[in-house]
Parts: C-alpha cells; sequence; structure tokens
C-alpha cells in the first residue's frame, strides 16, 4: 500500500498511542527518521498520550511492587563488568562516553566484531552503534528463540542482536547473522558466544517482515549452510 | 472558558516530592528535579529509582492494569519498565522528553506488548471485569487534581473521538483493530484518532495541564 505525506503525518497520534499497525508502524518509522516536524509532532503527542495515564481510576499497586523493583534492579546490576580495557572512559569522546555508559548499565561488557571490522576504529564505531541501539528505548526489541537476548531494531531498521550467555560455537566454528527476505538469506555478520552480553551490530538494515536468523559457520560464508540455531521475527 | 492553572508534570512533581518528604519515604532526594533524579540513576543511584517510583509508580501501575486487567501482568509491566528506565537512564535526552512522559510511555508500550502477548496466547481478549471494579484509592491530592482535569479533558471530546483514543491507548488495539470493531472504515479511524489527540492537547493546553515541550 502506497501512503503519501499527508496520511503519514496523520499516522504520529496512533503512533505516539503505540497504535499503529505493523506495516503502518514501519512506513511511519522510516518517514520519521527524515522528518523533523514528524518528530516534534510525536514528542507532543507523547506528553499528550503521557497525560492519558492520569486520567485512569486504579487502585494503588500493592506495596510489595516498591520492594521487587528495587531488587531486580539491584539484581541486574552484578550482571555489569568493566568494559575492556580499551574501551575505558577517559579515552572517549562524549558520544563514546555515553554508549559506554550505556554498555555498562546494560551489562554488555564485549561486543563482537565482524570480520570485516578489522580496524579497532570502525569496530568502535559499529559497537557504538549497536549500543547505542540497545539502549534506545524507542527501539522495537523482539526476543530472540534459541538464545537469550533481543533484536533490536531503530531507526531507519538499522539492527543489532544483543545475546546473552551463548556457548562458543563448536569446533572453532562462528556465528554468521542473516536476514531473510522471501527466503533469501543475505549475510548480516559474523560474531562469537561467551559469557554475559554481547551487542552485535547487524551489517545490514532488517525491513519489515524479514526474519533474522543466526547460524553455525565455518568462517564467514555467503550462503547459510546449517539449520538456524537463532531466529527472531520483528515486527 | 475559566482557565485553571495547573502546573504540568514538573509542578505535581514538586507537589509530590514534598508529600513524600513529610511521609518520610526519600528524604534525601525529595528535592532534586526528575531530570536530576535521571542523572543519579545513569550513576546507579538506587535511591533515584525508589524516588521516581514514589512519583510515578501509582500512576504507572494504575495505567497498566487498565490496559491489561490483571494484577499480575500489569505489576510485570510497571517493574519491565522502571527495570528499562534504570537500565537506560543514560541515554534519556532531556530535549526529547519529560522524564514522567519517558516512562509512562515505556510503561505504555510494555502494557501493550504484554496484552498483545497474552491475548494472541489465549486467543480472547483479557477479562474485562477487573476494570469495571476498579477504583481509585490512596493517591495524592495533586495525582487526583491532574486525573480530574484530564477526565474533563476527554469528556469534552466527541464521543467518537475519545472512543478511538480509549480503545487506542487503554485497550492495547491497533488501528485495523479498532476500524473491525466498530465497522468503521480504516481512514476514518486513523483521522479520527488524529482528530481526537491533536483535540485533547488542545483541551488540555486550555486547562493548563500541558505546556509544548522544552526545548
Amino acid at each position: 500500500m502506497r501512503v503519501n505525506d499527508t496520511d503519514l503525518h496523520e499516522l504520529a497520534a496512533a503512533y505516539a498511542l503505540d497504535a499503529l499497525d505493523d506495516d503502518d508502524r514501519a512506513a511511519f518509522e522510516r518517514h520519521l527518521a527524515a522528518c523533523e516536524q514528524c518528530a516534534h509532532e510525536v514528542a507532543s503527542f507523547r506528553e499528550t498520550a503521557a497525560s492519558l495515564a492520569y486520567a485512569v481510576d486504579a487502585p494503588a499497586p500493592p506495596a510489595e511492587l516498591r520492594g521487587r523493583i528495587l531488587d531486580a534492579a539491584r539484581a541486574d546490576r552484578p550482571n555489569v563488568v568493566p568494559l575492556p580495557r580499551r574501551w575505558t572512559l577517559p579515552a572517549l569522546g562524549g558520544v563514546a562516553a555515553v554508549a559506554a555508559v550505556a554498555a555498562l548499565a546494560l551489562g554488555v561488557w564485549s561486543v563482537s566484531l565482524s570480520s570485516q571490522l578489522d580496524d579497532e576504529r570502525s569496530a568502535r564505531e559499529a559497537t557504538e552503534r549497536a549500543l547505542a541501539f540497545a539502549a534506545d528505548p524507542d527501539a522495537a526489541r523482539t526476543e530472540l528463540t534459541g538464545a537469550e537476548g533481543s533484536l533490536v531494531v531503530g531507526e531507519g531498521r538499522s539492527a543489532a542482536l544483543v545475546v546473552c550467555r551463548l556457548a562458543e560455537a563448536p569446533g572453532g566454528k562462528t556465528y554468521e547473522a542473516w536476514v531473510i527476505q522471501g527466503g533469501r538469506p543475505q549475510p548480516a555478520g559474523v560474531f562469537d558466544g561467551g559469557a554475559g552480553c554481547r551487542a552485535v551490530p547487524l551489517e545490514r538494515p532488517v525491513p519489515a517482515g524479514a526474519t533474522v536468523a543466526v547460524t553455525i559457520e565455518d568462517g564467514r560464508v555467503a550462503q547459510p549452510t546449517g539449520e538456524p540455531v537463532i531466529t527472531a521475527e520483528p515486527a | 472558558m475559566t482557565t485553571l492553572r495547573l502546573p504540568h508534570l514538573a509542578g505535581v512533581g514538586t507537589v509530590l516530592r514534598s508529600d513524600a518528604v513529610r511521609r518520610g519515604r526519600t528524604k534525601s532526594l525529595g528535592h532534586l528535579t526528575d531530570e536530576e533524579l535521571l542523572d543519579l540513576l545513569a550513576r546507579s543511584d538506587e535511591r533515584a529509582l525508589a524516588e521516581l517510583y514514589d512519583r510515578f509508580g501509582g500512576v504507572a501501575y494504575g495505567l497498566a492494569l487498565r490496559i491489561l486487567r490483571d494484577e499480575t501482568l500489569a505489576q510485570d509491566a510497571v517493574q519491565d519498565a522502571f527495570l528499562a528506565v534504570w537500565r537506560s537512564a543514560a541515554t534519556f535526552l532531556p530535549e526529547r522528553a519529560r522524564p514522567s512522559t519517558w516512562i509512562l510511555t515505556l510503561v505504555h508500550r510494555r502494557a501493550v506488548d504484554l496484552v498483545r502477548r497474552e491475548e494472541r496466547r489465549r486467543g480472547e481478549p483479557l477479562d474485562d471485569s477487573l476494570h469495571a471494579a476498579a477504583a481509585a484509592t490512596d493517591d495524592e491530592a495533586s495525582v487526583r487534581f491532574h486525573r480530574r482535569l484530564v477526565q474533563e479533558a476527554l469528556r469534552r471530546l466527541p464521543p467518537d473521538q475519545r472512543e478511538a483514543l480509549e480503545l487506542g491507548y487503554y485497550g492495547g488495539l491497533t488501528q485495523s483493530q479498532i476500524a473491525e470493531r466498530l465497522g468503521e472504515p480504516l481512514g476514518t479511524i486513523k483521522s479520527r484518532t488524529f482528530a481526537g489527540l491533536a483535540r485533547l492537547r488542545e483541551l488540555l493546553r486550555e486547562a493548563g495541564v500541558e505546556e509544548p515541550v522544552a526545548g
């Protein structure tokens, strides 16, 4: 379905209410990435939508919920492991520092590097991008099937896999991510397993309706040879 | 019309804070703004999380319960959202939203995700009986006041616009689900939702509830 800009503009309201159907949301988000006016409209509508939360007559939350949340936050923190030395804060500029703090907050301690990203600088940029996605509350998240973690899809359908406690691939092999659309898998980067969580930037966007899958391969290959061990079907 | 000057959420927060101090809940942080609390949170200060929960947890739970109509799921949604706040406070951009809006947006999104997942799983809508029985209790006076203003603004919307907003925001329904339920064309529902939210924004501004986003 083809929608014009007026129609898209109108979708800002339903978007702010989290009430768009998946196809419209994807179309609107693509438009939003390039439309500053829409971004302002969404921000303003979100304020209005949040006011609706105040209109609800409801019982108070159970008293123990407060303690449960604080306990969960406390339990969340021990997962945080210091960043590897080369990512220590003083060495980084502003954006990188924010990403590093986000990484700490997320408990993300390590980021795998795709074979194409062999110089440290571009690897670090990819890392930062992936972490920014992983931490962006506006990004869409889909739980992974086959592993702990999620697929995070941000602006312009750029995406990262956040994978936790994934066993090392057997026999010196590696994990390779694929973006599959219309039954056609396209390579999206290789990565390793390991303790903790890692954010893996995907090398290509994940269009609406596409599936992300991970196979175990002998190094980077152009076509998957095995069955998917991890899948995610983003909205 | 008589304009009721109610300070926006930040102002409500001020009143809440003084209430919190009187109750001796989180004395040490009661004087901080919501933004300052998020700064502390980004540095893993648990007291900041407790203080933000004291300010917005009640509204958050009410919203989640309205959407999910299940106390356990509502608690899960609130907990997930506050943990998201805890984990990603460092990424919060004050020029994009108020902290309260950000938090309630996270709560809303999580609750809508859960209600859609749960209804897919059960193959039917969640039980609606709890909603009818719900009654407000134990809120701060400022929250009750704010609630009255927003409810009043909602009442002044054309009924079909109000219905579209409520089915979307509280019902967790998508535009096409609303169209199907009401037997109306999808385009009509989209226009109605836009007109309704724009009109509500106007009414809230007139009532002094909502100011333009800072920055």
